[in-house]
């Protein structure tokens, strides 16, 4: 993308300077419309129509809500940290942002199409921790602490059995770069890797309940990693009020909410690479069989962000009917059930793939 | 060396959103681990007993409907109950029909509530909304008797404000059937979630003498496995002829007394209030709401002291009559205020978060711990 564009306006750094924005044009409209989602699926699950008057359906509701968010009085109290109370909302969106310089919109569009993809959004997601820590300590309040405390110890830990299914996932695949996950899955969703992965024999069969298994191990803890239901205790407002953002109002508070429905869709998107094929339609593509093939790479945008909206509606899903856990029962969770399986599921995997 | 450490002080309240209302927790952390729990209250203070000196005894009952004001039939009931037996009247049966009707509508709509809201503090948002639903059908078979959705100044000493309205038994009739299903939902969707058990299983356990030396009551006793229930242990109204159990916490899931027994009780509760309106609703008998209501009430010198069971417990009414037609005292045994009170025994050594499930499992209204 960034060689194409730099070859179109002969000027790398306005090319550069494209490409980088090209995810916020599909971050703002998408936090837009999942916020109007999650309305609307919370009040259809709950009997009740939602947001109705702006808009059809109140489409429109969302937008009037951001207009209604810049107007507001940035209230900043006279106790805080001001320099790192105004700086934790930013570096939280930052590194929600920077995970979708690697994500592989479709072929031809990826931000950044690095070797390393998943290994680099490991670590970039780190950053939202230190952000939600920040948050908590420069607020300089009871309740943002606990918040950030409980959220930098969920995050940290629920990283070890996202990490260790990344990992079975490149033992098995032999690849860290997401754009060549993809392109391995294609042609048919017969070829996920939830179902096995493109090669045919036995050796599909012996894995397949393994990737169920490492779908589920990872789809829960991601779960955990965005402070979704039921792992939402970093902004419990039963006990917390709302966590480590009690403080923050206007655009700060907006610049948390992006991050966290933008977090959504990334580890959403990055489970659909692993496991869903990604870009990849699972019935061949309108574009080839009409031989238009500049509509393919449209398609392909169309099949990833269905895919990564789809795990979107299902999170939202779970928020509106579970429960939350309590902060030891979720660190039980994690440390006696998710990691010493996500390490069987590791070494099971890992053998499958030696034989 | 030892690094110094000092507990932390949390304020939770008057302004949090499970303290149901506004009730101050000052909570002593280690970590997220709870020494101590002091509730300080008077926040919503509005000197109810010594207003009500001040009224004559039908002035008062719009104040009752302030005390406890999810369940104002209930308020109204206990203190109807309670000048009739200063006055010695007898009220006719059609009366006693109806408010014992109405008294088990509204410990349905109380409950439901209390589920509700209960579900909310442990983070399942859904099953309030659906709650609700339930409680808007109560509310409106409450409106068009009535015309009051809230606080319904309904039941007058010696009668009622009110005869009930020709569709009414059409509608209680049809409500019956519908909510049966709906509590096997509440049920599936919150009661036997695993993440809820374990939530609330074995958390905040009451032990049964804890409770009694407390003096707890309603739901918050019976979930430690104590079955008393003065519908049963000490009749008041026509409860006696209406066929019902007592449900009581068996630890079904955990230990008894624990705040999953506490809130299984009113699940069951509502289903005993549903078979008493079921024999109740067909036997209505015909006459006058309004034919034994006293032109002018004015009791002998005298005391009582008079009880019914409130959606929250032993609701009392502890009234001094000086011959005028004003009262002298009225005091208030306001199940909520003793419940309360049990908090403390219960919460050292759980978390903060369990705080708030045990907060939610005793069910308090503020109106009535305040007064």
């Amino acid at each position: 993308m960034f060689e194409w564009l730099s070859d179109l306006t002969g000027n790398q750094i306005l090319a550069a300077f494209i490409s980088a924005a090209l995810p916020v044009a599909f971050i703002v409209p998408f936090v837009i419309f999942a916020v109007w989602l999650e309305r609307k699926v919370s009040a259809h699950m709950q009997d009740r129509l939602g947001p109705m008057r702006v808009g059809w359906h109140g489409w429109l509701q969302t937008i009037a809500d951001f207009f209604k968010l810049i107007q507001k009085e940035d209230i900043v109290s006279s106790e805080v940290d001001k320099k790192f109370f105004n700086m934790a909302p930013y570096l939280v969106f930052i590194g929600s942002y920077a995970v979708y310089a690697a994500l592989p919109f479709s072929n031809s569009y990826i931000g950044s199409n690095i070797d390393l993809g998943l290994f680099y959004i490991i670590a970039v997601s780190g950053l939202v921790v230190a952000g939600i820590l920040m948050a908590g300590w420069a607020s300089n309040n009871k309740y943002s602490l606990y918040g950030a405390m409980r959220s930098a110890a969920q995050i940290v830990s629920y990283e070890i059995p996202t990490a260790l299914v990344i990992l079975a996932m490149v033992m098995f695949t032999g690849t860290l770069s997401l754009a060549k996950l993809s392109d391995l899955q294609t042609s048919s969703f017969w070829n996920w890797y939830i179902f096995g992965g493109p090669d045919w024999g036995w050796s599909k069969l012996l894995v397949l309940p393994f990737m169920l298994v490492a779908f589920l191990l990872f789809y829960i803890s991601s779960l955990a990693e965005v402070n979704r239901t039921p792992f939402d205790l970093p902004e419990a407002e039963s006990e917390l009020v709302a966590g480590y953002h009690t403080e923050y109002s206007g655009m700060k508070f907006a610049m948390f909410f992006l991050s966290e429905y933008g977090n959504m869709f990334a580890v959403s998107a990055i489970a659909s690479v692993l496991f869903f094929g990604g870009y990849q339609s699972p019935i061949g593509y309108i574009g080839n069989s009409l031989g238009i093939s500049w509509l393919v790479p449209f398609e392909q945008v169309f099949w990833f962000a269905s895919k990564g909206i789809f795990f979107v509606f299902v999170q939202m899903w779970l928020r509106w009917t579970l429960p939350r856990v309590r902060v030891d029962q979720l660190m039980t969770l994690c440390w006696k059930y998710l990691i010493p399986y996500a390490f069987v599921n590791l070494i099971i995997i890992g053998i499958i793939s030696l034989i | 060396m030892a690094l110094k450490t000092e507990e932390l002080v949390l304020n939770m309240g008057p302004q949090h959103p499970s303290t149901h209302g506004v009730l101050r927790l000052e909570l002593e952390l280690e970590g997220e681990v709870v020494k101590n729990v002091k509730p300080h209250l008077g926040y919503l203070h509005r000197c109810f007993e010594k207003h009500a000196e001040a009224m004559t005894y039908p002035q008062v009952i719009p104040y009752t409907d302030r005390m406890d004001y999810l369940a104002s039939m209930y308020n109204n009931f206990g203190y109807v109950v309670a000048v009739e037996k200063l006055l010695g009247i007898q009220v006719p049966e059609r009366v006693e029909y109806i408010r014992v009707i109405m008294g088990e509508l509204q410990r349905i709509a109380s409950h439901l509530v209390a589920l509700g809201t209960y579900g909310l503090d442990i983070g399942a948002f859904t099953p309030f909304l659906y709650c609700f639903i339930d409680r808007e059908k109560i509310l409106n078979l409450f409106e068009i008797t009535c015309g009051a959705r809230l606080l319904y100044n309904y039941m007058w000493v010696g009668g009622l404000s009110h005869d009930i309205h020709p569709d009414f038994v059409r509608l209680t009739k049809e409500f019956i059937p519908y909510f049966r299903p709906r509590i096997k939902e509440l049920n599936d969707l919150l009661t036997f979630n695993k993440i809820f058990i374990e939530r609330t299983a074995n958390i905040g356990v009451l032990p049964v003498d804890t409770a009694i030396n407390y003096g707890a009551s309603g739901p918050v006793l019976r979930g430690s496995g104590f079955r008393w229930d003065l519908r049963k242990n000490d009749p008041y109204s026509i409860y006696d002829r209406f066929d019902f159990d007592i449900p009581v916490g068996q630890g079904l899931v955990g230990t008894v007394g624990d705040c999953w027994d506490r809130y299984y009780v009113r699940v069951q509760e509502m289903e005993q209030s549903l078979r008493i309106i079921e024999q109740a609703i067909d036997n209505i008998p015909d006459g006058d709401v309004q034919s034994a209501i006293p032109k002018r009430i004015k009791p002998p010198k005298g005391m009582v002291y008079s009880r019914v069971e409130n959606p929250k417990g032993e609701l009392g009414y502890f009234i001094i009559s000086d011959g005028s037609t004003s009262p002298f005292r009225v005091k208030v045994r306001a199940p909520s205020f003793v419940n309360l009170s049990v908090l403390g025994e219960m919460s050292k050594g759980h978390l903060v978060a369990d705080v708030v499930a045990i907060l939610g499992s005793i069910d308090i209204v503020l109106g009535e711990v305040d007064r």
